[in-house]
């Protein structure tokens, strides 16, 4: 096996008697846009910043590029951060502070001039190459800090809540731009970001981290598909969430759900034994929503309770009779006016999914 | 509301009346022609003349200064030191300790830290010899010791409102530690130093006090002169050197002024770019 450019092992990092980041293995391939995702106070940064080199892990190993990296001063290290507030030299202009890592490179003037100008380029900047910092506006500030840490040309890039400073609009014309730089430049990014949709839209691959423990790393369909944990699917994106116990196992699981009123029937997944308590979850996108009966298993009967029209889809939340309530998430694929909707406030409807969408969680 | 501002208006016209009649009757008595201070002779410039031919108040300036620019420049470079070393290294051992150490000459009376300086310079003298007597050296020494807190303070306030992820992120560029202080924090807190190095300058240009313990025979500094002559009484050329002095304070705030004006309309106009950009 080749080795991958990063490989960190069992890192922990305590201030104190607090733990933020626990016990972390994580393996990073040369060329991935790899994204750590979690809630405020996870440890994200503070993992960053080990791999950085400002702060050093507690316990654990980080190599990169298969050197390891404990003795290894940040100035010494292959790897450029961006820093979640730019961080910019405010008394430098905008070339000034893209040519500031190659003054420690041998490299002549002209050569050094080249880069910058080829930096300015990239991120669309040559007018604003003589501004200073607050003579710019925040997205290109955003640019100037992205240039600044590609300049050197790492190996790795930290990009700490890149998008996090920019209005919703112009963040998402930065995630397509932020993917095609790292095309165009090959570099691997390590993203850090709390948005879950920043982070399936960007990555190749996530680390859904909670509490400075990572739950769950896999390629973004595969953690929102397959969630390994209630925490992880709750995380990404919504669900339906019902405790629930293991009745049978055959060709398909059987699980009795007290909240539903009835039996589910579930896909065969491996680790779960007869009378195991479990979470039986659903999300709301999976789930047909249905104006007469169906028949079948996996349906459910109940009312409309609340309805939220979003234009392109809505989303029901239905009460069923033992007064669950469950969320659904239909697409207004058929352009219909106000009273001939799909359902409406206190209409009966049926609910129906497949076997194969029912989430069967242990953790 | 008419009554109010009214009697706002008076209570400002006192305020200033208060501060500005004695140096105004300062300034007018400096254009005195008679020899006694306070009868009124006539208009006459020539107590500026007397002022410029006297050698003695010309080598106290030259002294002043000297001392002023020496040990306000030593201050900053040892307080600057200090400053940043208080706001950066938030966890070594003895920091309360140092701090409170730091802090604590700005509240101690004057007195005591000439007495203490005095005292320090005595036994010095006495066991290693140096320095041999009080003049030049000593007060200098003083002067830096009492006006480095001051540096010290502001730059360490400074320091802690700078944000620490340009340090990290120039370090992260491949600076050593070093060349992130030269290339980054320094300019970044060069306004706080400034102006640290002019508090140190002034607090030094004005002491009386401390200079006056720790001086010695044939080192007299401006505020010394001027304090040894007043008790002889006051004369006019006394008035004519304080209209002087007067007149050069007033002249570096107008500058200030200015100076903060223009700053404040190049702000505006930066901001005014960032706005444009984001168009
Ligand atoms: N220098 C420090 N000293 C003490 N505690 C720290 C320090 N740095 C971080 N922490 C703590 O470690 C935890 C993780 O912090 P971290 O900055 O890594 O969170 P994060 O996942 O980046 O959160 P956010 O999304 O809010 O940026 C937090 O609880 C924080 O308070
Ligand atoms: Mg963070």
């Amino acid at each position: 096996m080749t080795e991958p450019l990063v490989r960190i092992e069992g890192v922990s990092k305590s201030f104190g008697s607090f733990q933020a980041v626990k016990n972390v293995s994580l393996q990073i391939e040369k060329g991935e846009i790899f994204s750590l995702l979690g809630g405020s106070g996870c440890g994200k940064t503070t993992l960053l910043r080990m791999l950085a080199g400002f702060e050093a892990p507690t316990q654990g190993r980080i190599f990169i590029d298969g050197v390891d990296m404990a003795a290894v001063p940040p100035w010494e290290r292959p790897v450029h951060m961006m820093f979640q507030s730019y961080a910019l030299f405010p008394h430098m202009t905008v070339e000034k502070n893209i040519g500031y890592g190659l003054k420690h490179d041998a490299m002549s003037n002209a050569g050094r001039q080249a880069r910058v100008r080829e930096m300015l380029e990239l991120v669309q900047l040559t007018p604003f190459a003589t501004r200073k910092p607050h003579q710019i506006s925040g997205g290109q500030r955003q640019r100037v800090a992205l240039a600044r840490a590609l300049a050197r040309q790492p190996k790795l890039l930290l990009l700490d809540e890149p998008l996090a400073a920019l209005d919703k609009k112009l963040r998402e014309h930065t995630q397509f731009e932020l993917m095609s730089i790292q095309e165009r430049t090959g570099v691997t990014f390590i993203v850090v970001t709390h948005d879950q949709e920043e982070a399936m839209t960007l990555s190749d691959r996530i680390a859904v981290m909670d509490q400075g423990v990572v739950r769950q790393v896999g390629r973004p369909g595969a953690v929102y598909e397959f969630p390994n944990s209630k925490f992880v699917a709750n995380f990404l994106g919504s669900i339906n969430a019902f405790d629930a116990k293991v009745t049978a196992i055959g060709e398909q699981i059987s699980v009795d759900v007290p909240a539903l009123g009835q039996t589910v029937i579930a896909r065969a997944v491996a680790g779960v034994s007869v009378g195991q308590s479990l979470t039986m979850a659903l999300r709301p996108e999976k789930i047909t929503i249905h104006r007469a009966p169906v028949e079948g298993a996996n349906v459910l009967a109940g009312g409309v309770k609340d309805l939220a029209y979003f234009g392109k889809d809505s989303l029901y939340r239905v009460a069923l009779p033992s007064g669950a309530l469950v969320s659904v998430h239909a697409v207004n694929a058929a352009r219909a006016s106000d009273d001939e909707r799909l359902a409406d406030w206190d209409d009966k409807v049926w609910l129906s999914f497949d076997p194969a969408s029912v989430l069967l969680l242990t953790d | 509301m008419k009554r109010s501002n009214t009697f706002l208006l008076t209570m400002l016209g006192f305020g200033f009346a208060f501060f500005y009649v004695p140096i105004l009757s300062m300034i007018v008595y400096s254009f005195n022609a008679s020899r006694l201070a306070t009868v009124w002779g006539g208009f006459s410039t020539k107590w500026y003349g007397t002022l410029l031919s006297n050698a003695q108040v010309g080598k106290a300036l030259t002294l002043s200064l000297e001392i002023a620019v020496i040990s306000s420049t030593t201050a900053t470079i040892l307080g600057t030191m200090a400053g940043i070393a208080l706001a950066r290294f938030t966890t070594f051992r003895g920091r309360t300790l140092f701090s409170g150490l730091v802090t604590a000459p700005l509240i101690m009376p004057e007195v005591i830290t000439g007495i203490s300086s005095l005292i320090f310079f005595i036994l010095l003298g006495q066991y290693l010899g140096w320095p041999a007597a009080r003049g030049f050296t000593t007060v200098t020494l003083a002067h830096i010791t009492f006006s480095m807190v001051f540096v010290t303070t502001i730059v360490q306030s400074r320091m802690l409102s700078a944000d620490r992820a340009i340090e990290e992120a120039a370090m992260d560029l491949g600076a050593k530690p070093w060349q992130v202080l030269r290339d980054v924090t320094l300019p970044v807190i060069s306004p706080a130093i400034l102006s640290g190095w002019l508090l140190a300058f002034t607090i030094s240009m004005d002491d009386v006090v401390i200079t006056n313990f720790t001086t010695g025979p044939g080192t007299t500094t401006l505020p010394i002169l001027i304090w040894s002559k007043v008790k002889l009484g006051v004369t006019p050329d006394i008035n004519a050197l304080a209209t002087l002095i007067v007149l050069t304070v007033g002249l570096c705030v107008l500058a200030a002024g200015v100076g903060m004006n223009r700053a404040e309309r190049r702000a505006e106009r930066d901001r005014r770019l960032a706005y444009r950009a984001n168009q």
